[in-house]
């Protein structure tokens, strides 16, 4: 499978709830609709937390996937 | 769009950040937003602390009055070793303590027709949260004549009421007049010094008053706007009634006979 090239990429290893998607959010609000942004997390409720609140806003979850031990890539494309 | 928070702000604003009407767009509009508060009493006292808690940017404080121990019970800015201080120093402590995000501006003075203009001009919206009709008046018509919304909540015993008049659309508003075209006589209606207040009505109308405040400055939300609500303490109880413009209103009728401002005499000087 290919790497998919994503516009922004957010690094949050060592951040917990809420503020993986508090910061996500706030960096995907300052990104035009169309646009892609890769979050890397190492929390694991994280993994599940950021793409359903960001589904919940509206925006679209491309992947979720472990890339290593205890580390998750989450890729959401801005919608509005 | 572009804002950069501390990593502070992005914990401290985190709750509001998270919801889809505010997001870091509407913190942004709160950190900008100047917000005078007429009276740092009952009423200004919850409404300044949510206002502040809220990252509001720059507060203003109308007051004259020292804290004096029958404020306590319930106006919350300020306590027991302030008594004998400034009302607006007290507030303004309170507040950046609080938050130091916010500009607390304090003006230690009693509002007249003078000086009214020139307090309110810096301020997006203005709370009021006096304890006399003169200054309601005043501070109504002021409003009304630079175009600024106006958030008006009094209580008294165990009632309370609030609207909210949005003079950036006076076609769509009523005025305060067109609820009390005039001062009622003096004595007619007693103050809280004479008639008492249970203290958690101020918190719960000063509180509202906070909500109508953020919601203008967020653009979400329906202002209370032709619309009094009116709140009973003893069962607990919300009423709102239809508030219409007056075509007669001697402020925003269709002849308006008040052009500019009135100072009317009060009644009795002690104030609580």
């Amino acid at each position: 499978m290919s790497e998919l090239k994503t516009d922004r990429e957010l690094d949050l290893k060592g951040e917990v709830c809420p503020f993986t998607f508090v910061k996500s959010k706030l960096i995907l609000e300052q990104m035009e609709p169309g646009e892609t942004l890769k979050v890397i997390l190492d929390y694991k409720p994280s993994v599940e937390n950021v793409p359903k609140s960001m589904r919940e806003e509206g925006q679209e979850v491309i992947e979720v996937k472990e890339v290593g031990e205890n580390l998750w890539e989450v890729i959401v494309r801005k919608v509005k | 769009m572009s804002f950069q928070f501390t990593e502070e702000q992005i914990k401290r604003y985190s709750r509001h950040i998270i919801l889809p009407e505010v997001g870091g767009k509407g913190q942004e509009k709160l950190l900008k937003a100047k917000v005078l508060v007429i009276g740092a009493g009952g009423l200004g006292s919850p409404s300044l602390y949510y206002l502040a808690a809220a990252g509001v940017g720059t507060i203003g404080i109308v007051d004259f009055d020292v804290v004096d121990f029958s404020n306590l019970q319930r106006q919350i800015l300020h306590n027991t070793s302030r008594v004998g201080t400034p009302k607006v120093e007290s507030a303004k402590m309170t507040l950046e303590a609080l938050n130091p995000d916010v500009k607390v501006i304090a003006h230690n003075e009693r509002i007249h027709k003078d000086n009214v203009m020139d307090i309110i001009k810096d301020y997006d919206i203005v709370l009021d949260g006096s304890d006399n009709f003169p200054t309601r008046f005043l501070v109504n018509d002021a409003c009304y004549f630079s175009n600024k919304p106006l958030v008006s909540a009094a209580i008294l015993r165990f009632e309370g009421q609030l609207t909210t008049f949005d003079y950036r659309n006076k076609e769509n508003s009523p005025c305060y007049r067109c609820l009390f075209p005039e001062p009622p006589p003096p004595g007619l209606v007693p103050s809280c010094q004479e008639a008492g207040l249970l203290g958690v009505v101020g918190g719960i109308m000063g509180t509202l008053q906070a909500n109508e405040a953020l919601k203008l400055i967020l653009g979400i939300g329906e202002p209370l706007v032709g619309k009094l609500l009116i709140f009973d303490a003893l069962s607990t109880e919300f009423n709102v009634v239809k508030l219409r413009k007056d075509k007669k209103c001697p402020l925003c009728g269709e002849k308006p006979s008040i052009t500019s401002l009135i100072e009317y005499e009060q009644a009795c000087d002690i104030n609580f």
